[in-house]
């Protein structure tokens, strides 16, 4: 058994409920054992950021310096969070005088779909799939923070990354290409500038649909909202009809080992991904 | 030092501070406008992320720090990758966000820094991000009750909002982090 600590983030304690959830499920059948932080608090993303440098390092680093009791890795699902971890350790190598908490920037911090596309675990994915994901053709989309900056994420086909696609490759499934793959959503805008998420985001669904994707895959609670929410709203606005699932990519795993709960975590999508799933033998 | 030295020295007093404060060298920016070509929020920034660099190296303060641009960019650090000479540009809109909110200087966009101080607000009274709670407050501050109230109900109905945050008790230590930067702020 692999033993790993666990950051959920704030938006797995909401609106990702369902990405918590199968990364849990797909996890215990992986014979991972995740060990949550105890007592964790808020990265900062993005306000803290945007506003005081210095206090978004403190909070990244905070929960940073719990995980660091341990010698396990740490798991981060949320890629704004990891996002802030990374920059939060390369701080403290770079000007660990600026850093007032206990935290050395000794704790490896790894990304939930990073860690899941590396072996020795992918040839454990492998093993476990008892229900191929074929005839279904998924867009992966990566996003923003996923691959960029690579000065802090390390990932070194940035502008065109596979990682993703692979591990769909892995479970049966077609991804599909595209160019958008590595675009913004909009998401930090989401509550504010309504208007330019939309724009982005139906751009997105857009050129999916146009290469023929039946589903989105991602593994941001933000893009996955972003995309799965407003597609009603687009439609009466661009007159383009999306009907577009949006799932995280844990969800497909959890699918393609038969996992018993896979049918309530897509229960709580917006965009119905029930039916195109079924049509394709799937469910 | 003679006036024209002193006058240069207080000229550049603004690109050395957005330099010092994130370590970038903006000076190193010839005006390539890659930045400004492949940012997905261009089309509604006030003034392009490479005329900021400009307007920086120009030492034009007030433009920049009252420009819509530094509160529009998202963050994607598109620019950041594709910058020939390594200018993090993302990475200085993030300073020069914060320069501007010290600076007392109105914003270009009202909202957004609304947002984020109502964010870190609830970060500093609760610890954690409890989604319904930080919309509430939000709304409170804007009185845009009825937008995207179809879009929550529905999202309710899915089980994807949660009614209650979660008890924990990391809160008093995240307020001690955050008096502590209150306290650095108002001494500096």
């Amino acid at each position: 058994m692999k033993e790993i600590s666990y950051y959920p983030g704030c938006s797995l304690e909401g609106t990702a409920g369902e990405y918590d959830d199968s990364i849990r499920g797909v996890s215990s059948l992986l014979d991972i054992k995740l060990h949550e932080l105890e007592d964790w608090t808020c990265c900062g993303a993005s306000s803290a950021h945007c506003t005081n440098e210095e206090l978004a390092i403190e909070l990244a680093a905070r929960n940073l310096a719990i995980a660091e009791k341990s010698d396990r890795e740490l798991l981060v699902p949320c890629v704004a969070c990891y996002s802030r971890f990374k920059w939060a350790e390369k701080e403290s190598k770079e000007h660990p005088d600026k850093i007032h908490c206990p935290y050395r920037g000794n704790v490896p911090i790894r990304y939930v779909l990073d860690f899941f596309c590396e072996e020795p675990i992918l040839a454990e994915i492998k093993k476990k799939i008892t229900k191929p994901l074929s005839g279904l053709k998924v867009a992966c989309y990566y996003g923003c923070l996923t691959v960029r900056p690579p000065k802090v994420t390390g990932i070194k086909d940035y502008e065109n990354p596979q990682h993703m696609d692979h591990l769909m490759e892995c479970l049966g499934a077609e991804p599909i290409p595209w160019s958008y793959k590595a675009d913004c959503c909009g998401a930090s805008l989401v509550l504010t500038r309504t208007d330019i998420v939309r724009k982005l985001s139906g751009k997105l669904l857009s050129m999916a649909k146009e290469a023929e994707a039946d589903v989105l895959v991602t593994g941001c609670p933000m893009c996955q909202s972003n995309l799965d929410t407003r597609q009603n709203e687009l439609e009466k606005e661009v007159g383009e009809n999306f009907n577009l699932p949006i799932l995280y990519f844990t969800e497909l795993m959890g699918l393609a080992f038969g996992h018993k709960d896979t049918k309530k975590w897509l229960g709580h999508h917006i965009t119905d991904p029930i039916k195109v799933l079924s049509s394709k033998g799937l469910m | 030092m003679d006036s024209t030295q002193q006058t240069n020295q207080r000229e550049s007093a603004f690109l050395s501070e957005v330099d010092q404060a994130s370590g970038e060298i903006i000076q190193a920016c010839y005006q390539c406008q890659k930045c400004s070509a492949g940012c997905p929020v261009a089309y509604a920034m006030d003034i392009l992320p490479n005329q900021i660099l400009r307007h920086i190296q120009y030492n034009h303060r007030e433009k920049v720090l009252s420009s819509k641009t530094i509160w529009i960019c998202a963050s994607c650090y598109t620019c950041s990758v594709r910058c020939p000479n390594n200018i993090d540009i993302a990475k200085i809109m993030d300073t020069l966000r914060g320069i501007a909110l010290r600076s007392g200087i109105k914003p270009g966009e009202k909202d957004i820094p609304l947002f984020h101080s109502v964010f870190l607000d609830t970060i500093k009274s609760k610890g954690r991000i409890h989604e319904l709670s930080l919309l509430i407050q939000f709304k409170t501050k804007t009185k845009d009750f009825f937008k995207d109230a179809g879009l929550g109900l529905k999202m309710y109905r899915k089980g994807k909002i949660k009614l209650f945050p979660s008890k924990f008790g990391g809160g008093k230590e995240i307020k001690e982090i955050f008096n502590a930067f209150e306290r650095f702020q108002k001494k500096s």
